[in-house]
């Protein structure tokens, strides 16, 4: 809502001034958005007649004029412009005047020719864009006159951040009538009388619809002259909304909807055919508005129609058949109220709004109605002149008020600070909301203006507000004291995001909506979950892995220079699950991914660089997951190179997976190294097994080491798996220390050299118990696994 | 007498003139070895009149005795050389640089969340979440936002397509964290529901949120945190004590001000905008928006299953974005979701 602070003045003119006035609107929850001054400073500018132009003798665009500025004497001043005319009015700087920018008038000679001021265009004022000419001012301007008395240029621009619950406030009147609230200052309303009607010409109105159009009022006014000029005070005033002027009728209905907040319409009466209607539309009706928009329409959408076609979207906007034109001599206008669920959301619905939408969805005052509509004709007759008929009203049933009761014990409850009946009152006053009292109970029966007023607490903020939220004290609260429950079988995320940092992993977070090649390329995704209304088409696909986010981040980080790049993220990935829950046909988990590229450690000496690769990664995913243990399976990632990548499986249930980017995404996101990423469950790293104790035991550990011969293909874990559940019980430790291919093995065949330490928890261990308990693991990996003991 | 001064001497001086552990070692034979000159004159003294023994053994001992001092001192002597020696070998330039895994770092909007978790968990809150793909319902609905509410377009709401590429019905990206509130109390009020008192909600639950909105000061998806306390005694001053507490808290300061002022969201009753201004520094005196919040609408907890004549409480949710922003003084919000290493390396 924006509108000129001296219009609004004209109706409340408290002594408060400039940001004290804007602050005080603001701390009244009528938030100023913006404020600006029309015009920057200047000063000595007035209001001057040019009386005679001559040319220049020296120089073909310059004239010299001479000059009224109503001192008495005549200036002579040379001007460039090319709408210098005798005749003119015209703002003139007069020497010693400082224009913005800086510039100082002074008496000079210009080619030759004394030149005493200067005469401006809007531009040199500061006042408009345009400079193609003199700023031609009115023929009755007062010669003399300071021009920013003549213009109201000290006049000042608000524009309010409404919140959709004060409708009553999307007018001149509205705001006025809270300034008046919280000042205290009472304001002056247009008084407004009923126009004097002299012809019987009027048009029937029936209400179809009488749940959506309770109210519906109109008239004709024959006789006039649609092409008059719209009055300056009005134009400046719809400029200074915001609201460009059109014509003198369209002015009138947008002037009346600032002034009052009703928003009007004005039909061409003789396009029009018989009754006027207001009605559902039919499934599929088409109409064509006068935003040249043709919309096929939902039978929730409410018409005004006649006899044979619809007029306009009720409450949203005319249509163009039935528009009126310069050369309209009869109007039919309409003043109605539309119910705001009858509004709310259906231009939306088309990807447009309009002021009389937005203004009846939100709640128009439906004891203004008539109001309104004498107001525009009285308008209309003194600017376009004609003939007003009598006013048509079809009224059905309006919105009830209910009484609202408001206990001052609940006052206190909600805010904590105690009013007492008298502060009630005098604030119930002041907001001229109209009360009883019941005991001490206050019954208030909102005004027609308000449709946020439904429940005690609507009247509770009433009273804050107005109280101001600045003097209710700000209190230690008090609660009743338990202990938060703090589960051991988890870790808090801030542990697990701590660990992978210490890994070197710096955390990231990027946008959730990410490229549809991404999720293709990354997780092989045929259920995408797209946006409807995506921003931009590489945010368009809701992602399932967050690789495809770390990998843009490595290649954004090249190109800035960052050859090593170690990142992470915890987010949600969503899936389409018919299962999920809690949103029914999502699964929404969340992962933590981590990527790291480039030399395994930063650059530094003593320590001879290499590439990050997949046992990296895989032993920082191990660190991530103690004490808890991981399985890792070979398995195929559409993500990952199908020799280098893992599924993890912890505790018999797979959380995820660790491998190298594919090559061939590594081709195509233009990666010069192989990226090694892991991807797991949170839910599942979050978790922790509680420790349990079992005796330490006081006897001597036996190590031994064992070398074997096995398949070069084959995979360790299933054989340290096997020789865990076949060993012996004194055995407690299974390493693997080393793995070797080259000279002394045999081709196609690699070298495992495992410590095994045994122990028993009661008794020295003997040389025979040792020896056999080796024997028996050996015996295991040569039936099992073909392996050959190396000696 | 005089004999053995001169044996003491002459020992000292050959100790001394060795740096050689091993040559000490032999000089010490010369002296106290089987053959060594003072165990010559203790086996002599058996040839001495019976007289004199005593005197001249003790003369003998005490020579000796001085004798392996002097050998001690020079062994100590000697191991400290060696100490010495090894030690100024050994001797490193600590002024290279040391070697390791280089160290990540957490967001900073996560070092954020993570303070606020912990200043909210300090008087008791507990942290909740939920899902960013969220129904209509929670969203809105349960949130006294009905379908076509005006104050649905406040926000800009991201919604879904389904499998076959319509509209998906009744889902879209979670506006903000007020869902989760409405979730919480859901379960809070189904796991007490057999209680006379329900204990009270104090929740606060951080999450991305979606709106469709991006230029130099939003970004389509951003963080929340939601705070809610339902109780018996819950007041809007309480509130305000509650926020400016927060604040002061997060900035470490009591130099910034903090004001309340009326708005609206159809989920509180009455409502507030927070607004937050530092008295010192380059934002002295401009007032930031940091919050929105209010007491809990009736409706809401209706909606909920909570008797809201018996209970009541406030809600907030601020923007941990516009605190982190404000608190390591980054001046564009795009930085947080752009991944540059160089920026987020600042905040290790």
């Amino acid at each position: 809502m924006k509108f000129s602070e001296s219009w609004l003045r004209s109706f409340v003119d408290p002594v408060c001034s400039g940001s004290e006035f804007s602050h005080l609107l603001t701390m009244a929850g009528l938030e100023v958005e913006e404020e600006e001054s029309v015009a920057p400073a200047f000063d000595k500018v007035l209001v001057a007649q040019v009386l005679e132009v001559e040319k220049h003798p020296d120089a073909d665009r310059l004239n010299v004029c001479r000059v009224d500025v109503g001192s008495g004497e005549t200036l002579q001043i040379v001007c460039g412009a090319p709408n210098a005319a005798a005749g003119i009015k015209v703002p003139c700087a007069l020497p010693g005047a400082e224009l913005p920018g800086g510039f100082t008038i002074k008496v000079a000679k210009v080619r030759g020719v004394a030149s005493s001021g200067m005469l401006c265009s809007a531009k040199e004022l500061g006042i408009a864009e345009d400079a193609a000419g003199l700023l031609l001012l009115s023929g009755d301007a007062p010669v003399g006159e300071d021009i920013r008395r003549h213009l109201d240029l000290d006049d000042r621009l608000l524009t309010l951040k409404l919140t959709p619950n004060r409708a009553d406030c999307l007018s001149l009147e509205g705001v006025a009538r809270e300034v008046a609230a919280l000042t205290g200052t009472p304001a002056r309303f247009t008084p407004v009388d009923d126009v004097e009607v002299s012809i019987a010409t009027a048009r029937a109105i029936v209400l179809d619809a009488p749940e959506a159009c309770p109210r519906y009022c109109g008239r004709v006014i024959a006789g006039v002259d649609a092409a008059a000029p719209t009055p300056t005070w009005m134009s400046r005033r719809l400029e200074r909304s915001g609201i460009r002027p059109i014509s003198a009728v369209v002015d009138i209905t947008n002037y009346v909807m600032l002034e009052l907040g009703q928003p009007l319409h004005a039909f061409d009466n003789s396009r029009l055919h018989g009754a006027i209607h207001a009605r559902m539309a039919l499934a599929g009706e088409k109409i064509t508005l006068l935003n040249e928009q043709t919309l096929e329409l939902q039978d929730d959408v409410l018409l005004i129609a006649d006899e044979q076609r619809p007029l306009a979207m009720g409450g949203v906007m005319g249509g163009e058949e039935s528009g009126i034109s310069l050369a309209t001599s009869e109007l039919f206008l309409e003043s109605a109220f539309f119910a705001p669920t009858a509004i709310a959301g259906r231009a939306r619905r088309y990807s447009f709004v309009s002021d009389a939408s937005h203004r009846f969805e939100r709640g128009v005052d439906f004891g203004g109605t008539r109001r309104a509509l004498e107001r525009a004709t009285r308008l209309v007759l003194d600017i376009c002149g004609g003939q007003a008929g009598p006013v048509s009203e079809a009224l059905a049933t309006l919105p009830e008020r209910h009484a609202v009761r408001l206990r001052p014990a609940r006052v206190a409850k909600v805010l904590g600070v105690a009013l007492d009946g008298e502060q009630i009152s005098a604030l119930f006053s002041r907001l001229a909301l109209p009360f009883r009292r019941d005991a001490d109970d206050f019954i208030v029966t909102p005004p027609s203006y308000r449709f946020d007023i439904e429940i005690e607490e609507d009247l509770i903020e009433e009273l804050a507000r107005l109280h101001g939220y600045e003097n209710i004290p700000a209190t230690s609260p008090t609660g009743l004291l338990a202990m938060l429950p703090q589960t051991e079988q988890t870790r808090p995320l801030a542990g697990v995001r701590q660990i992978v940092a210490d890994c070197g992993y710096q955390e990231v977070v990027n946008f959730a909506f990410v490229e549809e090649a991404w999720e293709r390329d990354f997780a092989d995704n045929s259920k995408l979950i797209r946006l409807a209304n995506p921003i931009a088409s590489q945010l368009s696909v809701m992602r399932s892995t967050l690789i495809g986010g770390l990998v843009a981040n490595v290649a954004s980080n090249l190109k800035r220079r960052q050859a090593r790049a170690r990142f992470f993220e915890t987010g949600r990935c969503f899936f389409r699950d018919a299962q999920g829950e809690p949103v029914a046909g999502f699964r929404q988990p969340w992962k933590l991914t981590a990527l790291a590229y480039g030399s395994a450690f930063p650059e530094q000496w003593g320590c001879a660089a290499r590439k990050v690769d997949f046992f990296d990664i895989k032993g920082d995913l191990e660190r991530l997951l103690a004490p808890r243990m991981a399985h890792f399976e070979a398995a195929q990632h559409p993500a990952l190179h199908p020799g280098r990548s893992a599924r993890v499986v912890v505790a018999g249930q797979a959380i995820g997976f660790v491998g190298e980017l594919h090559p061939q995404w590594q081709q195509k996101y233009e990666l010069p190294l192989a990226p090694v990423v892991f991807e797991v469950d949170l839910d599942a790293v979050v978790m922790v097994s509680l420790a349990r104790y079992t005796e330490v035991s006081r006897q001597p550990p036996v190590i031994r080491d064992m070398a074997i011969v096995v398949d070069q293909k084959l995979d360790l874990q299933p054989l340290i798996d096997g020789m865990i559940a076949n060993r012996s019980e004194i055995v407690r430790e299974i390493n693997l220390f080393d793995v070797y291919v080259g000279p002394g093995v045999e081709a196609g065949k690699k070298s495992l050299a495992f410590r095994i330490m045994m122990q028993d928890t009661r008794k020295t261990l003997q040389e025979v118990e040792v020896e056999a308990a080796m024997q028996h693991l050996v015996a295991y990996l040569q039936t099992t696994f073909a392996a050959q003991l190396r000696v | 007498m005089h004999n053995f001064d001169q044996i003491v001497q002459a020992a000292s001086a050959a100790f001394a003139a060795t740096d050689d552990p091993d040559a000490l070692e032999q000089i010490k034979a010369s002296y106290l070895g089987k053959s060594g000159q003072i165990t010559a004159l203790l086996k002599g003294l058996g040839k001495l009149p019976a007289d004199e023994r005593k005197s001249v053994g003790a003369c003998i001992n005490l020579a000796k005795d001085a004798v392996e001092a002097a050998l001690n001192a020079r062994r100590e002597a000697l191991r400290q050389m060696a100490l010495a020696a090894r030690l100024a070998e050994e001797a490193l330039d600590v002024t290279l640089p040391g070697r390791g895994q280089s160290r990540g770092g957490l967001h900073p909007v996560t070092r954020t969340l993570e303070r606020i978790e912990s200043l909210f968990g300090s008087i008791g809150f507990e942290v909740a979440d939920g899902p960013e793909i969220e129904a209509d319902f929670q969203n809105f609905t349960a949130l006294n936002t009905p379908a076509d509410h005006p104050a649905r377009s406040m926000h800009d709401t991201f919604y879904l397509q389904d499998e076959s590429g319509g509209l998906a019905e009744n889902v879209l990206l979670r506006t903000h964290t007020s869902p989760i509130q409405v979730r919480y109390m859901q379960a809070h009020v189904a796991r007490h529901a057999g209680a006379e008192t329900m204990p009270e909600i104090r929740v606060i639950a951080p999450g991305r949120v979606y709106r469709v909105d991006s230029d130099a000061t939003h970004s389509p998806m951003f963080h929340q945190v939601e705070g809610l306390w339902v109780g018996e005694r819950v007041s809007f001053a309480d509130l305000k004590g509650i926020i400016g507490d927060f604040l002061r808290r997060f900035f470490e300061s009591d130099d910034l001000q903090v004001r309340f002022r009326p708005s609206f969201f159809p989920f509180t009753e009455p409502s507030a905008e927070i607004d937050m201004a530092f008295m010192s520094g380059p934002l002295k005196g401009r007032w930031l928006e940091i919050a929105g919040c209010g007491m809990v609408h009736p409706n809401v907890l209706r909606h909920v299953g909570i008797d809201s004549e018996k209970y009541i409480g406030f809600a907030f949710g601020m923007g941990p974005d516009r605190l982190t922003m404000l608190r390591y003084g980054v001046n564009d919000l795009r930085l947080f979701y752009d991944g540059d290493l160089r920026f987020l390396r600042q905040f290790v």
